[in-house]
């Protein structure tokens, strides 16, 4: 089979480039003499079928970065028949360095100039048959996100797999990637002769829009405004819909499943539908929150205000041992944690991301705004809920820098900070929708292992030994709360909420479902028996300890697999759980001797 | 001579040496620095934080520590 690999500088579009090859079919591969995972899939080219590759972003082939690294390892070490260069054309001038150095090791290439759309809205005009002469290279004008030009790239790269010559040994590029090359009179004289540039390239409303979201004084207030207008957002349209998929669950329940199971033995109606149905139902009633929630982070994402964000935070996160792209990966960590520690390789000094990744398990994921969401609706009054849920995301950022500061110390760095700094771009619909889909997928694909997993056990704890009332102190649910009663009971939690913590080790989404298990109850009823039970202080104190505390066992997965180091992955869960338990005690305590 | 992080937002100048280990200097190289490029620096953030230059087509923001390392002539 032909092997294809993507290409490029980061953020030209190979990510994609990639979905719309592949119809978002992507696989992950692992290779050889690589400890990254890399995106394959398998397309359809010319009648025959080839593995695409998507290799992480480079700037440069002989550059010392992780990612670089990989790339080299993986040219290296895997015969690879067609390289697709993808470069972004508007910053053809500088980029194309990186298409004359594949040139430079023989390695068959074709040379995409993505992003047609934008380059032609800025007054770029490349004339592509003199471009592809001068490097002696097939070239096409594409635009990845919108389609154009795509399927005559896939032609072209098609006939350019048909006649090629034997493709070049592994060995013999890594020889010839040990030379260094000077490209750039070449590059220069290429793009003097192939492409056309205003002379002041610059995107106006851009720079319109940078005026005041990059404002000395306005910027960091409006960040913050934007945030707040966002989760208001995301709050007010997301609960009712929350809360009509919870009445319709609870009515699918009582006038459909009821009768339905009516005749089977109670043990098993007791596990089928106050174990399954009510632990899965309540929180599948969060799917509309969490899709809404995603749904905005691409658009934040896509727009390219995140490296804004980093410019306008980068003075404040240097205080604290941090830079802006840490801050960066924490605003990822609101969707989920584990991209965002991913996404900590663009940095190359290990202190520097050590601590940023001792950080990011804080950020309060979308799994955890669930719990929030479920616990003030029960115990504050609607005006009140999400300002509650609010004070959650200040307090995910005030533990961030506690901790860094805390560590700083001991994870040194001086890194340097360089960033790009993309023109604005608004996603397109099926870009949203896409991704949206994505994350509904991923959750139903948690839900499916963790959550009926997380529940039916919870069940099982809560109704066995048999003979005894469920959820009584007497079952096995009961005597482990007791068990950890001394330690939980100085922030306000009982036995019941201790299961609920307990079982959030796994992952945050189980703790609603656990909740509902453990109360045999779920929908409005649920919510009025626990409010009952629990005052608001208790409440409090149990969602910042859930905030605190590490996210879900597949965090963990992701910082041992990442640093490569259990001891710090030790500490990182030491800390977490220890900065829980005091912060949620200075809190409870210090509400109770108020008198509350 | 000038460093880069003495120019005042608008005003720009031509880049002169990089004085950098060589890891960042590649780095540099391969996001546009190059000596004799026109260079123009649009904002600096507030609290001592980063510059927002631009280089041709490319809008790249670095930290101070970075931009002394640039020395620049006026044009
Ligand atoms: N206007 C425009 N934007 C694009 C095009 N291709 C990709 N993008 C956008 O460029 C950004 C970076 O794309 P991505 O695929 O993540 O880049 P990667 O880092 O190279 O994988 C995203 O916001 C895309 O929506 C294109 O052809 N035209």
């Amino acid at each position: 089979m032909k092997r294809i690999a993507l290409l490029g500088m980061p953020n030209t579009g190979k990510s994609t480039l990639f979905n719309r090859l592949s119809g978002a079919s992507a696989r992950v591969g692992n290779w050889p003499g690589i400890t990254v995972d890399l995106m394959s899939a398998k397309i359809l080219i010319g009648g025959h079928i080839a593995e695409l590759v998507d290799l992480p972003g480079l700037y440069d082939l002989h550059g010392f970065s992780d990612d670089e690294q990989v790339v080299r390892h993986f040219l290296a070490n895997n015969s690879v028949d067609l390289v697709m260069i993808v470069l972004n054309s508007s910053q053809i001038d500088r980029q194309l360095s990186l298409a004359l150095q594949i040139r430079a090791l023989g390695l068959p290439a074709l040379l995409l100039l993505n992003m047609q759309d934008e380059a032609k809205r800025s007054g770029i005009s490349i004339d592509i048959d003199e471009m592809s002469r001068q490097l002696g290279l097939p070239v096409a004008s594409i635009s990845a996100k919108y389609g154009d030009g795509c399927p005559q790239a896939l032609q072209l790269a098609a006939r350019h797999l048909e006649h090629q010559r034997a493709p070049i040994s592994a060995s013999e590029i890594s020889s010839k990637l040990e030379a260094d090359t000077q490209l750039e009179q070449q590059m220069e004289h290429i793009v003097k002769q192939a492409v056309q540039m205003p002379l002041q390239l610059t995107d106006r409303l851009t720079e319109r829009i940078d005026r005041v979201l990059l404002h000395p004084w306005l910027g960091l207030p409006l960040f913050f405004g934007a945030m707040y207008l966002l989760f208001q957002f995301i709050f007010t349209v997301g609960a009712p819909l929350q809360e009509g998929v919870a009445w319709l669950l609870d009515l699918i329940r009582s006038d459909v499943l009821e009768p339905l199971t009516a005749s089977l033995p109670a043990w098993l109606h007791g596990l089928l539908l106050d174990g399954i149905y009510d632990g899965v139902g309540t929180v599948a009633a969060f799917v509309p929150i969490i899709v809404l929630f995603f749904l905005v982070m691409t658009m934040v994402e896509d727009s390219g205000y995140m490296s804004r964000a980093a410019f306008l935070m980068d003075a404040l996160m240097a205080r604290v041992g941090l830079d802006g792209r840490s801050f960066v990966m924490v605003l990822m960590g609101f969707g989920c944690n584990v991209p965002a520690l991913m996404g900590t390789r663009v940095m190359r000094s290990r202190g520097m991301r050590l601590l940023t990744m001792m950080v990011i398990p804080l950020s309060l994921c979308s799994a955890r705004l669930q719990v929030f969401v479920f616990m003030s609706a029960i115990l504050f009054t609607t005006e009140q809920a999400p300002l509650v849920v609010f004070s959650m995301y200040l307090m995910s950022f005030v533990t961030i820098f506690l901790t860094a500061l805390i560590f700083k110390g001991k994870m040194r760095s001086s890194e340097p900070f360089i960033l790009e700094m993309p023109p604005y771009r608004f996603p397109t619909a099926k870009q949203i929708v896409l991704r949206g889909w994505l994350e509904v997928r991923h959750f139903l694909n948690r839900a499916s292992k963790f959550i009926i997993f997380g529940v039916v056990m919870v069940w099982a704890l809560t109704n066995f030994p048999s003979g005894v009332p469920a959820a009584s102190e007497a079952t096995y649910a009961g005597q482990i709360g007791q068990f950890f009663l001394p330690i939980l009971e100085p922030i306000g939690i009982d036995a019941k909420l201790a299961i609920a913590l307990i079982f959030g080790f796994v992952a945050k989404e189980i703790v609603v479902g656990a909740l509902a298990v453990i109360y045999g109850l779920q929908g409005e009823a649920l919510e009025l028996l626990m409010a009952q039970q629990l005052d608001w202080v208790q409440g409090v104190s149990f969602m910042l300890f859930t905030l605190i505390y590490t996210p879900c066992l597949s965090t963990i997965a992701t910082m041992r697999s990442e640093s490569k180091s259990v001891g710090y992955t030790v500490l990182a869960l030491g800390w977490s759980l220890l900065l829980a338990w005091v912060v949620s005690f200075i809190f409870y305590q210090s509400a109770r001797a108020l008198g509350f | 001579m000038l460093n880069l992080s003495q120019l005042q937002p608008g005003e720009s100048a031509h880049i002169h040496a990089i004085h950098a280990e060589e890891s960042l200097f590649h780095r540099l190289n391969a996001m546009g620095f190059r000596i004799g490029k026109k260079i123009e620096l649009v904002r600096q953030a507030s609290f001592g934080g980063p510059v927002h230059v631009r280089l041709g087509s490319t809008d790249i923001i670095l930290r101070l520590t970075e931009a002394n390392r640039i020395q620049i002539a006026r044009a």
